[in-house]
């Protein structure tokens, strides 16, 4: 049969083996449960269900005359030029935030046409769009 | 015009003297000499020469604005101040390049005159392997990158650099990062021109430490300016985001510092000499995947320059080559090492490093699948998704109490072999303690009471350890400072996300408002012109529980070339603590929107990681 130091590697190397199974499998589990999809309005228009559990980036373009703000919050209209999304959010919004401009918004759908944002992400330079905004809005021309 | 000249030809001299010395290096290893033949001494200065001359023409062409130069046009304006013209030159793709060039450069010249002591053969190798890599990045910059490319009819006014660059911190932070970077190049060429000549040992574990530990330092302190830059200029209030960009700094740093400590065990042992190689090589290779994925504009950040994808097809098959090079010498000449029949017993120095080096792995591979993961996921099936903080968090903090507990037992072992039989019961009682005072202090202030005073006892555990070898001096006195630096780094880590408090709110001039126990008024606005941009500052007075006044100044400064809005934090550091307060525009001029935090122990966060080099320092001297 095999030597004592035969086994012991044997032994040493199926619990690497096993060690690196394990860390891959934790990895990807939690990768599952932490990704964030990025949708456009038209694309939750179309979605057959929605989870309000599941947070997710929605982007476009702020309409237009739809920022309204109060104490606390700030409320504004998320469009693709094809469907819309209201989007209420309190907190501190990104230097390039305004009405016309690109934008990125985080957080919870409470239905289909709702959005709770708790992040809001714009670029910094003024000639910049996100790039999945970019192609949002190129889908609906 | 003629600075522009003078600097492009002498690139091009550069890159002849490079493939010079590729050719002359082989010859004269063919030679077998004992010594190094003078003449690639003096190659090896003027190639140095020649494109510092070339970085210098490009910092005075920036300097008297001259239009004519492309690069200079589009990342410059006579209104700048000095100050940024000159840091301009590396604030965009081509003059970044030419850094890193510099960098290179620089390296294998200082390399080659501080390795006298090394065997003649390992040390032309090194450079043809360098000047490999060198003739990678002259053939880069003259075919796609060029800085000194000319622009007719000459512009009158330059289209400015990017505002959110026009800092300090930002200023010194590429210029200290590429000196990690490229230093790392150094090992990579060195480890590869050992391996070929067989010359893997103590002496030369000895000789190449200090090589990384310079690059590791220069690194650490490269990442720790670019989160200050991140934490007050981005106006995010935090040090770190887990932004991809963030992220691939992070990689080499681990693969470095997961290098610096198996090089002690080939240094004292002479064990773990393929695992020295192989770190080596994934060191420079992800210092340089770092590079092309941070410019080819795959991640996006304001570090993208590039959007010419000639650029990145360029450094993808540049990277190949490299990593092809590097793997097909590993496997034809690892098996001529001798195995060498040493014994690793469990409880050692050896195994508590290697401990280290699994857990850099594993941290390592998280990072690399979160970050990558997006980019597969988006060119596979066309879906957009963003990983964020949580899966990092959930993934990294649980192992780091582990970790650190590792940290607290490892350096005391032995070489060789060790038993438990010192341990004293006193340590145990310490260690409980520990976590006793944490589950105490942070149950009020956590839901997550378990998890953060585990992490809590651990940290304490290896700081009153570190502490305690600090006063003794028995241990590797630079060891112990990093250790203890990189407990107290956690600590305040852990203290700040535990303790840091936030509100936001929409604000008029004149407005007042309270929020737990704290008032915030918003008293006035000034508007002021400055040279390149006009300036809204703000004047906050905050009263906190303690019926202390504070005065804050958050600044929006409108930029006018290019027309650029950015917000400047007002920050009052204390010792225990930041008020941050950031303002923004909305609607016109007369709502702001108001974001006041308060982040405690931010100061022990960056002294801590500067500690943390601090020790690599000392190390450094030590060796000297």
């Amino acid at each position: 049969m095999y030597g004592k130091k035969v086994k012991l590697r044997l032994l040493f190397l199926s619990f690497i083996f096993l060690i690196i199974i394990l860390s891959v499998f934790l990895i990807l589990k939690s990768l599952e449960e932490n990704v964030v999809y990025f949708i456009s309005p038209t694309e939750i228009k179309n979605l057959s269900e929605i989870n309000i559990n599941k947070r997710i980036r929605v982007g476009g373009m702020v309409k237009e005359e739809t920022i309204k703000l109060s104490q606390n919050e700030i409320s504004f209209v998320i469009t693709d030029f094809k469907n819309e999304i209201n989007v209420n959010y309190s907190g501190a919004v990104p230097n390039l935030f305004s009405e016309g401009k690109g934008v990125v918004a985080e957080g919870y759908l409470n239905d289909r046409s709702f959005l709770k944002a708790e992040k809001i992400l714009a670029k910094h330079d003024e000639n910049y769009m996100p790039p999945e905004v970019k192609e949002a809005l190129e889908k609906n021309k | 015009m003629i600075s522009s000249h003078i600097g492009y030809y002498s690139l091009i001299f550069g890159f002849v003297l490079s493939i010079t010395l590729l050719v002359y290096s082989i010859f004269c290893f063919k030679k077998n000499n004992k010594k190094i033949n003078q003449n690639i001494f003096s190659i090896l200065f003027f190639q140095f020469f020649t494109v510092i001359i070339s970085f210098i023409s490009l910092i005075y062409s920036f300097v008297i604005s001259d239009f004519s130069n492309e690069t200079v046009y589009n990342n410059s304006h006579t209104t700048k101040p000095l100050f940024y013209k000159i840091s301009g030159t590396w604030g965009n793709h081509e003059g970044s390049l030419l850094l890193w060039l510099l960098v290179l450069t620089l390296f294998i010249f200082l390399f080659i005159i501080f390795s006298k002591k090394q065997p003649a053969k390992y040390r032309l190798l090194s450079i043809f392997f360098q000047q490999i890599i060198i003739c990678g990045f002259f053939l880069f910059l003259l075919s796609t990158s060029n800085p000194f490319n000319f622009l007719f009819p000459v512009p009158k006014e330059g289209l400015g650099l990017n505002p959110i660059l026009q800092d300090p911190a930002l200023a010194i932070h590429p210029p200290i990062l590429y000196l990690g970077y490229v230093g790392s190049s150094i090992i990579f060429s060195a480890s590869l021109a050992s391996l070929v000549e067989n010359n893997i040992n103590n002496q030369w574990a000895a000789h190449i430490k200090k090589w990384i530990l310079i690059s590791w330092i220069f690194l650490t302190i490269g990442i720790l300016l670019g989160s200050v830059w991140a934490y007050y200029e981005l106006g995010w209030g935090g040090f770190w985001f887990w932004d991809p960009v963030e992220n691939v700094s992070l990689m080499p740093w681990l693969c470095l510092t997961a290098l610096l400590h198996t090089i002690i065990v080939l240094e004292k042992r002479s064990l773990l000499k393929s695992w020295t190689i192989v770190l080596s090589i994934a060191t420079f290779t992800l210092s340089m995947s770092g590079t092309f994925l941070v410019r080819s504009g795959i991640l996006n950040s304001v570090h993208t320059f590039a959007n010419d994808p000639k650029r990145g097809i360029f450094i993808l098959i540049f990277l190949f080559v490299l990593i092809l090079l590097s793997l097909i010498l590993f496997f034809i000449y690892q098996n001529k090492e001798s195995n060498s029949q040493k014994k690793f017993f469990l409880i050692s120095k050896e195994t508590s490093i290697l401990i280290n080096n699994w857990f850099m792995m594993y941290f390592l591979s998280v990072i690399i699948i979160g970050t990558t993961y997006p980019i597969f996921l988006e060119v596979l099936v066309n879906e957009k998704i963003s990983v964020g903080p949580p899966f990092f968090n959930k993934l990294l903090i649980p192992f780091l109490a582990i970790f650190l507990l590792f940290m607290s037992v490892g350096p005391k072992l032995n070489w060789i072999k060790d038993n438990f039989k010192e341990i004293k019961i006193i340590r145990i009682i310490l260690f409980f303690i520990c976590i006793f005072v944490s589950f105490y202090l942070i149950r009020n202030i956590s839901s997550e009471i378990l998890f953060s005073s585990v992490i809590g006892g651990a940290v304490l555990y290896l700081l009153f350890i570190s502490i305690e070898d600090l006063i003794k001096k028995k241990y590797n006195f630079s060891q112990v400072i990093s250790h203890f630096g990189f407990s107290l780094f956690i600590l305040s880590i852990l203290l700040n996300s535990l303790l840091s408090n936030e509100f936001s709110a929409n604000m008029k001039i004149g407005q007042e408002l309270s929020f737990e126990k704290n008032q915030i008024k918003f008293l006035n606005v000034k508007v002021l012109e400055k040279e390149n941009y006009k300036s809204v500052i703000a004047n906050f007075e905050i009263v906190d529980e303690q019926k202390k006044t504070t005065s804050l100044y958050p600044e929006i400064r409108i930029y006018n070339q290019p027309n650029i809005l950015t917000s400047e934090a007002d920050i009052i550091t204390s010792i225990f603590t930041d008020k941050f307060i950031v303002i923004n525009l909305l609607k016109g001029e007369e709502i702001f929107n108001v974001r006041y935090q308060t982040k405690p122990f931010m100061i022990w966060i960056w002294l801590s990681a500067l500690l943390v080099s601090f020790g690599g320092m000392l190390s450094l001297i030590k060796r000297n």
